[in-house]
């Protein structure tokens, strides 16, 4: 009786001890980790989570830096999705953060485009084509409605309309 | 014109939960009426206490959980599991073994899990091992059937349900002389203690194949079982593999040496075989979900009861057997998906 | 023509009430000519077609109202005579659902006055021409899933075998059964004519095995054709052995992998009244104007099959048929099990329109309450295609996209069998049908974000790159200028000599 109960109790803490000590030496593979987490994300590298991409955010959620709801395009299931798989709570969506939303897209008004080209090297996914002096436009298909070319035309002529139109 | 529309199919479901449990329970009708003509009113008081307590307890725990007890309760499993249960339990047990067991049965491996389709184990099987461990003496207290040249002693209703309730016999009665040992008790302990097979065999409890009485109420519920086949309420593919994951190492190890172990026959009409065969192990909740799952886990569940009645500690393993491939159902699915059609 | 039993079992399936007798009991109503066509340009798998009459304009039956432009689409005709009242926008049945789309609204003048003869092209020699022909003949697949029967029919992978599928097996439809009766010979030389199309070795005609007066007729009209490549296999009554993939399996043995039609293994399905309807086209001329529908259900007062011009509104149809008898709970289009339930009698049958059921209350589904699923794996031993809808319910309802592709959502034909067994009640093909739309939206989320990850990484890479280049030089500079004094001195030198000449040339223009 008593010999098995030291032997249990004795399997029960070491193994635990086991599980611990790997949780703690071994890197826990925090770069497949944030891979993972990365493709939760919708990876649209809209930046409005605060990081200037998906991998960066997938890297500080991964690291335990930065909350789990802070990318506004994923949404409630993202948030949900994430949890999930990070064994964390589900929390509210961080609604301060923005609205960019996967079902718009950019689209340059070419009467007022001045063929200035500075939305061309701000945009993460080249999805704006153009040389300066002529009329820059959106590749539909490509573009994911991040809104960060739009702060940069000088003459406001980006707006947003929705995928489908 | 306009309609109301509703969304398809629309040809009427042809199976229903209620209706499924409801064959289960009159499959059970007739061995239940044999219990009583053998054993005595002790099984019927047993049902009783045992439905009772189950549908209390499921009630309670459904109102715990805020769900609606409405639905639950009229589909008839609760039911089921107190009839399983009753059929383990022995005759002479006092009132408070069936109630603890449905109680354990519904609260413990149904509700714990998530409720109905939810369970892991089989609820009835649950509770009766709950009452096996806990109570082993109890659990023994097994009379001999109503057999014209028997030497049997039968409580009438009356003095049976008080007995139950206050524990109270009747002055010129004891416990020892109203219980015996059964057919699977006898033939273990006779097996261990030398004797071959079938000196233990020319026993006054024995009859053709098996113990007498046991042989009439296994009968009726095979009898049961092809009715639920008959109805399709339950699928060839466990019974048959149970059967033959028992009968077959049976009848290899009994051609191998008929003196140390019982013929196939016996194991056949003895115990929860054919019980379990065709009510307990087919619950389809605990069981594995494909066709071809469900002949490795009925396989399974017969091999392993053979094993325990053979070298086990216990006389049937049937309980055991079917809580240990309750547990391997996961893996057993996992590996015996059906290929989709049109994919490798 | 030989008669066989396929020795295979069907996967999975049904044995489900029939309730077809009936609308068997009589012949197939013909000669029902309707007041108004409401004729949708889309009534078939692919492009609109374009309209190329006028508001206003008199057509005649068999005359041309919609162009087939494109490869895979098939032109409309008008079924009777009339004024072209209207081209608008309505809603129609399609395949799945209700659609809304542009429809050709004529007001029929009841003397249903066809083409002057002659005036449709004879069957031209050149196989390009006829599956041209077919096209502009309107046909598309019968069988409901109105698929161009041209673009079926046309070269591609060699075919195997061409199946006429007459198994008909969903509860209330009639319409085949009755037509394989009544234009068994039709049919035949239908097949025969696409055989020959096909260049196909072999023909085989389906029939389930619960409509003996139609086997009877197709193997005598079998014999009198005298073609020797043609075979009658009787299926067993159970449902969904119709469905084309189940249908191939029974009939082969070969399964269609999941990733391809049919015909791309060799395989190509018809429907009988296709094959009928072809035969009218090559021998008499007359392009689709009509299919036969049956209308059926407890709710209808003379249950039947009615051969009806394309574009008949419902309502005109139920009045064809005595109109409807007590209360009619849900108004289906299609059969029981995979029809869908029409909020009005407004709309037109189409192309692919096969049967309709006025059903009374205690015909269909009423109850919607749900319990737990209880794992009974009655689901999975029902579905044809394998799958265990229990774990795909579970996956659809947790939103678990990984799992739904493993476990086969999109190999799910909606066939309603798990749904009608299940003892729970749960409404797993309503479960199945959302999660489709909901996982092909994910997959092409999936595909987006993936794409725009890559395109990102580029982005950054260049970036990356660009200011490396920069740095390069200048570093590449700074390193010359520091570490070689002549250099450094010639660099100098250079710079103001480059000053004296611009000074020079500055006072030279002055
Ligand atoms: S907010 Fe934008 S950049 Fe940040 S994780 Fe979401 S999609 Fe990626
Ligand atoms: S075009 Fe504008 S909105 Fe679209 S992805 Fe590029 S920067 Fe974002
Ligand atoms: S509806 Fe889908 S899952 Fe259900 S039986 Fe049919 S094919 Fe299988
Ligand atoms: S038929 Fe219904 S209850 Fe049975 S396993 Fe399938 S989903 Fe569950």
């Amino acid at each position: 009786m008593l010999i098995g109960t030291v032997v249990l109790a004795g399997l029960a803490l070491g193994l635990c001890a086991v599980l611990v000590l790997t949780d703690r030496l071994l890197p826990a593979g925090r770069d497949r980790v944030a891979e993972q987490v990365e493709s939760l994300l919708p990876r649209i590298q809209c930046a409005q989570c605060g990081y200037p991409g998906c991998r960066p955010y997938a890297e500080a959620i991964a690291a335990g830096e930065a909350d789990i709801n802070r990318c506004p395009p994923g949404g409630e299931d993202t948030v949900r999705r994430l949890a999930e798989f990070l064994g964390r709570e589900v929390v509210a969506l961080d609604t301060t953060l923005g609205s960019a939303s996967m079902n718009r897209v950019a689209r340059i008004d070419e009467h007022n485009c001045i063929g200035c080209n500075r939305c061309v090297p701000v945009c993460p996914v080249d999805a704006v084509v153009g040389v300066q002096q002529t009329i820059h436009a959106v590749i539909a298909a490509h573009c994911t409605g991040c809104e960060i070319c739009l702060a940069h035309c000088p003459v406001d002529c980006i707006d947003l309309i929705p995928r489908d139109a | 014109m306009r309609f109301d529309v509703a969304p398809g199919p629309h040809t009427a479901p042809i199976a229903s939960v209620p209706i499924t449990m409801r064959r289960v329970l009159y499959a059970l009708a007739p061995a239940a009426l044999a219990h009583v003509w053998f054993f005595g009113s002790g099984f019927a008081i047993n049902f009783v206490v045992a439905t009772v307590t189950a549908l209390a307890a499921e009630a309670a725990v459904l109102r715990l959980r805020r769900r609606p007890t409405r639905v639950p309760l009229n589909d008839c499993s609760a039911i089921v599991t107190a009839a399983l249960l009753s059929f383990a339990i022995p005759p002479l047990a006092p009132w408070w073994i069936p109630a603890f067991g449905a109680f354990c049965a519904i609260v413990v491996a149904k509700h714990l899990y998530g409720g109905l389709g939810r369970n892991l184990f089989n609820p009835a099987m649950v509770g009766y091992v709950v009452l096996l461990i806990s109570f082993p003496a109890e659990l023994t207290q097994w009379i001999p059937p109503r057999m014209g040249d028997l030497d049997y002693q039968h409580l009438a209703f009356l003095a049976h349900l008080s007995y139950s309730l206050t524990g109270a016999l009747p002055t010129d009665v004891t416990v020892d002389a109203l219980t015996r040992a059964t057919p699977l008790d006898l033939v273990k302990e006779g097996l261990r203690s030398a004797q071959t097979y079938s000196e233990i065999r020319a026993g006054s409890l024995f009859g053709g194949i098996a113990g007498r009485g046991w042989e009439w109420i296994n009968s009726f519920i095979a009898l049961g079982g092809l009715y639920l086949l008959y109805t399709g309420t339950i699928r060839w593919q466990i019974p048959i593999m149970l059967l033959v994951g028992l009968l077959f190492p049976a009848t290899l190890l009994w051609l191998f040496d008929p003196d140390r172990f019982a013929t196939p026959g016996f194991h056949l009409f003895s115990g929860a075989t054919l019980l379990g065969a065709f009510f307990i192990a087919t619950d389809p909740v605990s069981a594995a979900e494909s066709d071809r799952g469900r002949l490795i886990y009925g396989a399974g569940i017969g091999f392993l009861t053979y094993c325990i009645r053979t070298w086990g500690g216990y006389p049937d393993g049937m309980a055991f057997s079917v809580l240990l491939m309750n547990s391997a159902v996961p893996l057993i699915d996992r590996y015996t998906r059906p290929r989709i059609y049109g994919r490798d | 023509m030989l008669e066989y039993t396929p020795d295979r079992r069907p996967t999975g399936g049904l044995r489900l009430p029939a309730h077809k007798e009936a609308s068997t009991a009589q012949p197939i109503a013909r000669g029902f000519v309707p007041r108004t066509l409401v004729l949708a340009l889309q009534q078939h798998q692919g492009p609109p077609t374009t309209p190329v009459v006028r508001r206003g304009e008199r057509v005649l039956r068999g005359q041309v109202v919609a162009r087939a432009r494109a490869l895979r689409s098939a032109a409309v005709h008008a079924s009777t005579s009339g004024h072209v009242r209207a081209i608008e926008d309505r809603l129609v049945p399609s395949v799945h659902a209700v659609h809304r789309t542009r429809c050709i609204v004529i007001d029929a003048d009841g003397e249903d006055e066809p083409l002057p003869p002659g005036a449709g092209s004879a069957w031209p020699e050149d196989p390009e021409k006829q599956l041209k022909s077919i096209r502009d003949g309107g046909i598309v697949g019968l069988g409901g899933g109105v698929f161009p029967t041209a673009e079926k029919l046309g070269p591609q992978t060699p075919c195997k075998v061409l199946i006429i599928n007459g198994v008909e097996c969903e509860p209330y439809i009639s319409c085949d059964d009755m037509l394989m009766r009544e234009a068994a010979a039709e049919i035949v030389d239908g097949a025969l004519i696409m055989r020959e199309l096909l260049a196909a070795p072999e023909c085989i005609v389906a029939v389930e095995r619960d409509k003996p007066q139609a086997i009877e007729a197709l193997l005598e009209a079998g014999r009198a054709s005298g073609d020797a490549s043609l075979r009658l296999a009787d299926i067993p009554t159970i449902y969904p052995t119709g469905g084309e993939r189940q249908l191939v399996e029974m009939l082969t043995g070969e399964e269609v992998p999941s990733t391809h039609y049919p015909s791309e293994i060799g395989y190509i399905c018809q429907n009988v009244g296709t094959a009928f309807a072809v035969h009218r086209l090559v021998r008499a001329g007359e392009p689709l104007l009509s299919r036969v529908v049956t209308v059926a259900g407890d709710g209808i007062a003379r249950p039947q099959n009615v051969e009806t011009p394309i574009g008949t509104p419902i309502g005109e149809l139920i009045e064809f048929c005595g109109g409807y008898r007590g209360d009619v709970d849900r108004l289906i289009l299609g059969g029981s099990m995979m029809g869908y339930a029409l909020p009005n009698d407004e709309m037109p049958i189409t192309k692919g329109s096969n049967c309709l059921i006025a059903a009374a209350r205690t015909e269909v589904r009423q109850d919607f309450s749900e319990r737990f699923c209880i794992r009974c794996g009655n689901c999975g031993t029902a579905c044809p295609a394998r799958l265990l809808p229990q774990e795909l319910l579970r996956a659809a309802r947790d939103n678990d996209h990984a799992l739904l592709d493993e476990f086969g959502l999109t190999d799910c034909i909606e066939c309603g069998c798990c749904d009608v067994i299940c003892p729970s009640h749960i409404p797993l093909t309503e479960v199945f049908r959302n999660a489709k739309f909901a996982h092909a939206r994910y997959q092409r989320q999936e595909v987006f974000s993936a794409e725009t990850q890559q395109r990102f990484r580029r982005h950054e890479e260049r970036e990356r790159a660009d200011v490396q280049r920069g740095k390069d030089l200048q570093d590449q500079i700074r390193h010359e200028v520091e570490t070689d004094e002549p250099a450094r001195q010639q660099a100098i030198e250079a710079a103001i000599e480059r000053a004296r000449q611009r000074r020079s040339q500055d006072t030279d223009s002055e």
